[in-house]
């Protein structure tokens, strides 16, 4: 386990997501086929059945180190670890460590065997091996037990270099650890195994992206040449149908059919052969519910029916890229559309159309996306006449033209020190609004509304981050809280209703637009103000219960 | 011993004074007496009108408390030499954590007749640098608790330098420079001297480091050879040198010029993943010049003190341990002068927190 003790500990060390990539695929390279999917399994944070429970990791430790209850729990509290605190508290308290370097697939083995064992048995192997092992090995070996190995890598890094290790594209590998990828030698050689027939049928064409739209679309041209749709609030999407099979796949190029199962059954039924480019949107009553809600489908595999019913989805087709199993994407929009408009919609009700949005002025077109958000769109996608489907983000044919983000004036209350290229500069912030009929707080005390750390230059940063240093009130750990005086307008895409906020209420990609040097903090806008922008975007200020963690927000990279 | 009579010392000064014998220990403030446990800045300030210090100790102290203009007056004291203040006898013993470190025996004459010693920072684990922590039996124990807890357990430190050899090699085989930060005084000639055992190539030094090298291999130990960074030219190509630096070097711009450099860690703190993490170095040595928690509770025996007074780091689980574990008399220093400690005469002074307290000390 020494080969896998170290990869953990490489990992664990650095930050930097190019190292970690690094560091496995030299583990990849060098490791027995048999480990190596073992190591697949735990990184990607699978779940291996705990052969005990950590009250019995604890009972065991207190007593081979002698080392009471309360004792241990101080130590747990410095280390932050439970494997590590038990592998520490037993230092010293061991016999020599035993030469003997197990596989990891062998451990895994001991591991599983225990399982079937006696209490007394499962204690007497345990604390052997606790004896015979160093301490960085009894701290993996904790891991192994408790089932966990959150070591900052996620299942995207792993299959970002088990492509490197293979020379295979990403969405091969993890097309091939969807479904019932079971680790063993043999898994793993058919993980990178270079003849791809399996994976052929399910690859989802590259996306072409569309470009935001800055300037006025009056340089664009004559209005006629385009061809105007709603910008879809949602997560982008391709459907495939083919060979009988069913596959939806994210923006991100990760599989997500099990995500929408209700999608997948309506897409049993379209014809063979054919790839749709599209939008998934949470959908009732014929309308697009806010993008909050289709949050809560999110990052959940196999939904229950419970979840299926709140929040019904839909797909919103856009583009045809494949049909009879041909690749289209060199044909004209208009050809493509065609196609599509001739069966996507009538194959399912799940299956609608983006339609397209008719105008004869850019003033006129320019009219309907400030009314966007009543729609609940983002506002309206221009796409040139005659073009065909490209490739990624070229600049050109599809433009992006959102609506005006939301903006408030607020006040900066607490600084944190920041990550990355701006590490040490308190430039990640929290800003808040008045509260002045006390509906969250105090009477005329500021509410946290938000945290935002993009949107200054540089130069404003180090200004910023003098003036926090030498006007700090009190410091909690990274944070530091400062007097309510510096006003910010922050921008954001959209808003809503949140319980875990003191406000009660969540914004959505909030980030500083201006540092508001001429306003003074009673110039900062209200929690009212801010209820009303809500109640405008999401028709209510009540939050829901089931409220999924917003870093899964960014998860499909909607 | 009675909680009626006057303390034989207590917290004064950001300090320990001693009434009988009017003199200071480790105060933080000018005074007129200061014996002093060793040279590292928490314990040893400049200003003081005279200064006690154990023999080794010397030149190290008058480095740090002296200046440009004044030479600053220590008495050096022998190992176990008696100096007489007042109604009080005082004896330095060697504590282990650096060259001339000292534990300080202060015995009261009859009535009382009793014996506090003072640890200062202190180790049981190898270091050729210094005269070995010896136990002084006493009444009351005034001890470091820096790394109180059972998660501070220290390996053999030869196994740490052996570690620290490899990694530099490893570096140098990938065309590294190795940049290990450690204390300037006491940790990086213990580093230097403990890696004698592997190698004699030689090992760059930061600028703060020259004078106590210099006084340590004065002081006949032996270090591995070293060269004064500031006196090479910066466009030196430093792919597989060892360089020490002090912990403050770390992320400056004096480290630009060790292109591609891998950065270490040497102290106690290291030995927790998370701290390791988050500070940043590429690798973290567990090497202390402090007491781990099986060393200390040795120690509290041997010394067969029947009060224990807790200082420095989080000195709450060892004081409940002792209490409960061990049936001793445990206090934290600054709780024992307070209105609920044996000593409540004292509770308006307090013993003021150390520089090096909470995770960043010289360690």
């Amino acid at each position: 386990m020494r080969r896998f003790a170290e990869l953990y500990d490489r990992l664990d060390m650095t930050t930097s997501t190019n190292a970690k990539v690094e560091h496995l695929v030299d583990y990849f390279e060098e490791a027995p086929p048999e480990d190596a999917a073992w190591a697949v399994h735990f990184l990607c944070g699978r779940s291996f059945e705990r052969p005990v429970t950590t009250t019995q990791l604890r009972e065991w430790t207190y007593d081979l180190a002698d080392v009471p209850e309360w004792l241990f729990e101080e130590c747990y509290i410095t280390v932050g670890d439970l494997a590590e605190t038990i592998a520490l508290v037993l230092e010293g308290r061991l016999e020599s460590a035993t030469d003997e370097d197990l596989q990891l697939h062998e451990w895994v083995e001991r591991l599983k065997e225990l399982r079937r064992m006696s209490e007394r048995r499962q204690r007497e192997s345990i604390t052997t091996w606790w004896r015979q092992l160093d301490t960085q090995g009894i701290f993996l070996l904790n891991k192994l037990l408790m089932g966990a190995m959150r070591v900052g890598v996620s299942s995207g890094l792993v299959t970002k270099a088990l492509s490197e290790v293979s020379g295979l594209e990403r969405p091969t590998i993890q097309h091939r650890l969807t479904g019932n990828w079971r680790p063993s030698a043999d898994a793993f050689e058919q993980l990178v195994s270079d003849d791809t027939a399996d994976v052929d049928q399910s690859r989802p064409y590259p996306y072409f992206l569309a470009s935001p739209l800055q300037e006025d679309p009056d340089t664009l041209g004559d209005v006629d040449e385009w061809y105007a749709e709603w910008k879809w609030d949602g997560i982008r999407g391709q459907l495939i149908k083919r060979d009988g099979e069913v596959f939806l796949w994210s923006r991100g190029q990760e599989l997500i059919t099990d995500t929408f199962p209700e999608l997948r059954d309506a897409g049993s039924m379209l014809p063979d052969g054919v790839v749709i480019d599209g939008e998934i949107l949470a959908w009732r009553d014929g309308q697009p519910l806010p993008f909050s809600q289709l949050q809560k489908r999110i990052g959940r595999k196999n939904p229950s029916t419970a979840i299926l019913r709140e929040v019904p989805v839909s797909f919103l087709g856009y583009d045809l890229l494949e049909v009879d199993g041909e690749d289209i994407r060199d044909r004209p929009i208009e050809d493509r559309r065609r196609e599509l408009d001739g069966f996507f919609a009538d194959t399912h009700e799940r299956f609608r159309l983006s339609e397209p949005i008719d105008a004869d002025s850019w003033e006129e077109l320019a009219e309907m996306r400030d009314g966007a958000r009543d729609h609940n769109v983002e506002g309206l996608m221009l796409k040139r006449h005659g073009s065909p489907y490209r490739t990624g983000r070229k600049r050109g044919d599809w433009w992006k033209w959102k609506v005006e983000p939301y903006t408030i004036d607020a006040v900066m209350l607490y600084a944190q020190a920041s990550h990355g290229r701006r590490a040490n500069l308190y430039a990640d912030l929290t800003f808040g609004v008045w509260d002045r009929e006390g509906l969250r707080a105090e009477p005329g005390d500021l509410v946290p509304i938000g945290k935002a750390y993009s949107g200054l230059t540089d130069d404003e940063i180090a200004e910023l981050d003098d003036w926090v240093k030498s006007n700090t009130i009190e410091t909690f750990g990274p944070v530091r809280s400062v007097p309510p005086e510096q006003v910010f307008e922050l921008a954001f895409a959209g808003l809503a209703p949140s319980n875990r906020h003191k406000s009660g209420i969540a914004l959505r990609f909030p980030r500083i637009k201006r540092w508001r040097h001429d306003k003074s903090p009673d110039d900062a806008n209200t929690l009212s103000d801010v209820q009303r922008l809500l109640e405008d975007h999401h028709g209510t200020v009540e939050a829901d219960d089931s409220e999924p963690d917003p870093e899964q927000q960014t998860l499909f990279d909607a | 011993m009675t909680s009626q009579s006057e303390p034989l010392l207590r917290p004064q000064n950001g300090g320990l004074y001693c009434s009988a014998g009017d003199f200071f220990i480790d105060p933080l403030r000018p005074v007129e007496r200061a014996v002093i446990t060793h040279a590292h800045s928490d314990h040893a300030r400049r200003g003081h009108e005279v200064y006690f210090a154990a023999r080794p100790g010397v030149e190290i102290l008058e480095r740090r408390v002296g200046t440009k203009k004044t030479t600053p007056a220590i008495h050096g004291l022998e190992w176990g030499e008696p100096v007489r203040f007042d109604s009080v006898e005082v004896t330095l013993h060697p504590a282990g954590h650096m060259l001339g470190s000292a534990q300080i025996r202060v015995e009261s004459d009859a009535p009382e007749h009793e014996v506090w010693v003072v640890s200062g920072d202190y180790k049981r684990a190898d270091d050729p640098t210094c005269d070995p922590f010896e136990p002084v039996p006493c009444d009351v124990f005034v001890t470091e608790a820096t790394f109180g807890l059972p998660i501070y357990q220290w390996d053999e430190p030869a196994q740490i330098f052996k570690q620290i050899r490899e990694w530099w090699l490893d570096n140098r085989e990938a065309g590294r420079p190795s940049v290990l930060c450690a204390y300037s005084a006491g940790k990086a000639q213990r580093i230097l001297a403990g890696l004698t055992e592997w190698t004699d190539d030689r090992a760059l030094i930061h600028g703060a480091m020259v004078e106590y090298c210099d006084i340590y291999e004065a002081a006949g130990i032996s270090l591995l050879p070293t060269e004064y960074v500031t006196d090479m030219d910066p466009d030196t190509d430093f792919a597989g040198e060892l360089i020490l630096a002090p912990p403050s070097a770390f992320g400056s711009s004096w480290m630009d010029r060790f292109d591609a450099a891998r950065t270490g860690f040497a102290s106690g703190w290291m030995q927790v993943r998370g701290i390791r993490r988050r500070r940043g170095y590429d690798a973290g040595f567990v090497l202390s010049d402090h007491i781990d928690w099986p060393a200390l509770l040795k120690t509290i025996e041997q010394t067969g003190a029947s009060r224990i007074l807790a200082t420095h780091g989080k000195t709450d689980p060892l004081i409940r341990f002792l209490r409960e574990e061990r049936d001793l008399d445990a206090w934290d220093l600054d709780d024992a002068f307070g209105a609920d400690g044996p000593y409540p005469e004292g509770a308006d002074i307090g013993w003021e927190a150390s520089e090096d307290g909470g995770g960043g000390g010289e360690s």
